[in-house]
């Protein structure tokens, strides 16, 4: 007996967005009954991807075959229609309609093609609801004022309320708590014993390991791996394929003794409830400090919160011992710190200007006089600044939006050197760069800590922040598990404490 | 997304020479196709106007009453200009021209004089600005919400100062303005205020400090903010100059119409959000050129003219101001999708 066609078969999909290959050929196979789980780091691709499977985005090539057949996705309507259903982690639902309403939205039950038979919505509604298991939430109810548990359980009766073969889940458990969790699981359960297929994507390698069959991991836009045990696949190796590289790095050498000064950056107690649990470090002039942890061990936010861009629920942040005003990111910029942000295009760069303003912006009054600004002075030293870390093209008047990820990055570094800071925050620094632009970024920001600077770098790329800092921290929930010089560490050993936490020594 | 990019753009070039033309380059270097394009509407107005009414049309009075009828409404738009820049809107521009025209020309205020006058009308307009801009920056309310609640009350109190009566002018320096006699070389004051408004707008926009973080901010405020850009108080500023901006146009029109009146400014605000629209700025903020938007003003007050020349009623005139907006804003998505 030939075997059966898998139910979904995505091959070589890819997709660009403008500066992005946000997919670069990905393979994906689903088997009807199986829950697939999708594994990968923030960027890694799963949201494209289940936005092409969901009819959202249009993929630039590959095929898909739908129950063996290939099939063409052409909107959120056509997916539906076949029967992939789709719950993004931010809920689609309308919150000033009723739970049935919402439910039955886009295909109401109807009289003479137009009156909507509101107490049939109902009846099914109530029906759903009673097979996830909540028959407490009233289909008349408006969602906006149910938990956001509940609002996850309107949401798959959604999905149900159509004759739905695939379910595509977006990280379920993220806003769940314990019980509530137990439930999605057993929802699950019943859902693929009922020969519906499910794709279960989350960062919770535990998870996984309970209800999922098969593991597809994703990295850089690539399948890494498709198709794995999901309950015998040792962690270690998943997390190793989802945060390792396949192209060997050269970083830059490490000075002997870096930042043997004072430091002049210090943090103490730093925290921010249901984030990061108290937090203390210092950074050196010359030092490059990394965290290392997963997503949701609270990097980012730490980062952010060191900036003022967050506020902290307790704590202090020093500079050369003087304590910055909390949450105040305009007293931390006159400090001396800069931040260059995970999210450079929405966080850090003004996309409709060029790049001397883009660079200039931090440092305007360098080169202006009661607000009147000397361009010629500022182009100087915006150019000085480029050229500095070798920003290409060396055109100063170019539209930042034209420039590689390499290069925005390096437009980013060069306002903060423009500025004159001292402590450089860096997160995710080669986020959305090039492979082949990693080695030079890595060689900038080392030569801006022989020059002086002091780098406090977060990564998720555990090789990232064992080649380039001197120091590292590693991070577990919110916490520092542990604390090494760099060349004490390897690539193992921290994954084993990212994931399992040993206590620190 | 073209007008700030002054030379060539070739991207490859090894080493862009330092930016050394003359000023009066700089100036044309704005004038990208968009720009022209106003340029090149304008220039047909002119010419349908000369050709339907040869005789009337291009006199130098008529020229006049259009120039000085675009003043008012044009340093309205220029302060309109920069809050869209900056991603807000402000609707209560028609309100604050009112309240400031009536507050200005009370009796009370005339025992002052010239300067009284012009005192009250650009007080109130900052005043009214200030309100806008610390319930927008600071009570972070929405700016379509907090202008409209300005419209409401603002229009309110002119009502309430006025009793719905005229309030006419007798301080003789400022009926003075609008007198022939007083013309410079042929152009009214009025206008040279519009002028002047524009130039020093174009210079905050575009050389100070102040118009790069409008546009930061406009563009992208949390990038802004992450800069390091103290967003909110530059959101006050905006409010505050667009107030002012208020305030002068609340004085010329005082002094077109030799009186204060309630009804002042109506409409206004469509008008010169319409006209900062047809002249490239981005609804949403971070673009936008004020000589485009100075440019959408003459386009709409030479269509008036012409209409009312060719004694087209002003439903008329509505309807083709209507479809102007749309033929603007779809040719600009267009160029917008082809750079």
């Amino acid at each position: 007996m030939a075997p059966e066609p898998p139910l979904l078969s995505m091959s070589g999909i890819t997709k660009s967005f403008p500066g992005v290959r946000a997919l670069d050929g990905v393979d994906l196979d689903v088997q009807a009954g199986e829950v697939h789980c999708l594994l990968g780091q923030n960027g890694a691709g799963k949201s494209t991807l289940i936005k092409v499977l969901a009819g959202a985005h249009q993929p630039d090539t590959g095929t898909i075959r739908w129950r063996g057949e290939d099939v063409t996705l052409r909107s959120p309507i056509a997916a539906m229609r076949l029967g992939i259903a789709t719950i993004y982690q931010e809920l689609d639902l309308v919150e000033h309609l009723s739970v049935a309403e919402n439910v039955h939205l886009g295909h109401e039950p109807t009289s003479a093609g137009f009156v909507v038979r509101g107490r049939a919505a109902k009846t099914s509604t109530a029906q759903l609801l009673k097979r996830l298991g909540h028959p407490e939430v009233d289909p008349g109810r408006l969602v906006g004022d149910l938990s956001a548990a509940q609002q996850q359980i309107v949401s798959m009766a959604r999905a149900l309320s159509h004759d739905v073969r695939l379910i595509v889940m977006d990280e379920p458990s993220a806003a769940l708590d314990p019980d509530e969790v137990d439930n999605l699981f057993r929802i699950v359960a019943d859902l693929t014993a009922d020969g519906v297929a499910v794709v279960y994507i989350s960062h919770r390698l535990e998870e996984i390991r309970r209800i999922g069959d098969r593991v597809t991991v994703l990295k850089d836009g690539r399948a890494v791996a498709g198709g794995l045990p999901a309950k015998d696949t040792p962690t270690r190796d998943v997390v190793a394929l989802m945060t390792g590289r396949n192209v060997e790095y050269v970083f830059p050498e490490r000075p002997a003794a870096p930042g043997t000064g004072e430091p002049v950056l210090s943090v103490r107690g730093l925290t921010r409830h249901g984030e990061f649990a108290p937090l203390d470090l210092d950074v050196r002039p010359g030092e490059i400090v990394g965290l290392a942890g997963l997503v949701g061990s609270g990097r980012s936010e730490i980062l952010e919160t060191v900036y003022g861009a967050r506020k902290p629920n307790a704590g202090q942040v020093l500079v050369d011992g003087r304590a910055l005003r909390p949450g105040s990111v305009r007293a931390a910029v006159r400090a001396g710190l800069g931040l260059a942000p995970e999210e450079r295009k929405a966080q850090a760069l003004l996309m409709l200007e060029s790049v001397t303003r883009n660079v200039s912006v931090s440092a305007m009054s360098r080169f202006s006089r009661g607000g009147w600004i000397d361009r010629g002075a500022e182009l100087k030293a915006a150019r000085a600044a480029t050229r500095e870390l070798s920003l290409r093209p060396d055109n100063p008047t170019a539209p930042v939006r034209t420039l590689s990820g390499g290069n925005q990055q390096k437009a980013v570094l060069a306002r903060w050197l423009l500025r004159g800071c001292r402590v450089l925050l860096l997160d995710e620094p080669t986020r959305g760069v090039d492979v082949g632009a990693r080695a030079e970024l890595y060689a900038v920001i080392r030569r801006l800590a022989d020059e002086g600077l002091a780098v406090l770098l977060v990564s998720s790329e555990v090789p990232e922040v064992l080649g380039l800092a001197d120091r590292v921290l590693v991070l577990r929930e919110g916490s520092v598990v542990h604390e090494a010089p760099a060349r004490e560490l390897d690539e193992h050993r921290v994954l084993d404490l990212v994931m399992e936490g040993s206590p620190a020594s | 997304m073209t007008q700030h990019v002054s030379p060539p753009r070739d991207g490859t070039s090894k080493a862009a020479p330092v930016d050394t033309r003359p000023a009066w380059k700089n100036l044309t270097a704005g004038a990208d196709v968009r720009t022209l394009s106003l340029l090149g509407v304008l220039a047909v107005l002119v010419l349908i106007g000369g050709i339907t009414q040869p005789d009337s049309f291009l006199d130098t009075r008529n020229l006049q009453l259009v120039l000085t009828q675009a003043s008012v409404i044009g340093v309205v738009t220029v302060g309109m200009t920069f809050v869209i820049m900056s991603g807000g809107i402000d609707l209560s521009v028609g309100a604050i021209v009112a309240l400031s025209s009536v507050w200005a020309t009370t009796v009370a205020t005339q025992d002052f004089g010239f300067a009284g006058i012009l005192f009250t009308a650009v007080v109130v307009g900052v005043g009214c600005g200030l309100v806008n801009g610390v319930l927008i920056a600071y009570g972070t309310m929405v700016p379509f919400i907090a202008t409209l609640a300005m419209l409401a009350s603002a229009r309110g109190l002119a009502l309430q100062i006025t009793d719905g009566r005229t309030q006419v002018v007798t301080v003789p320096g400022v009926l003075d303005l609008a007198e022939r006699d007083s013309y410079v070389l042929g152009i009214p004051p009025l206008v040279l205020v519009f002028a002047a408004v524009t130039v020093i707008g174009w210079l905050v926009l575009n050389r100070t400090t102040f118009g790069r973080r409008t546009v930061a901010v406009g563009g992208n405020p949390e990038a802004a903010r992450l800069a390091g850009i103290d967003v909110r108080r530059q959101r006050l500023y905006i409010y505050l100059l667009s107030g002012l901006c208020c305030g002068i146009a609340a004085f010329l029109l005082i002094a077109l119409a030799g009186s204060g009146q309630n009804t002042n400014g109506n409409l206004y605000e469509l008008d010169a959000i319409a006209a900062a629209i047809i002249g490239g700025t981005l609804l949403s903020g971070g673009r936008g050129t004020i000589i485009g938007s100075v440019l959408g003003v003459l386009i709409f007050t030479t269509i008036t003219n012409i209409f009312a020349l060719n004694n087209l009623q002003t439903d008329v005139q509505q309807i083709a101001k209507g479809a102007i907006i749309v033929a603007a804003v779809l040719v600009q998505r267009r160029t917008a999708s082809t750079h």
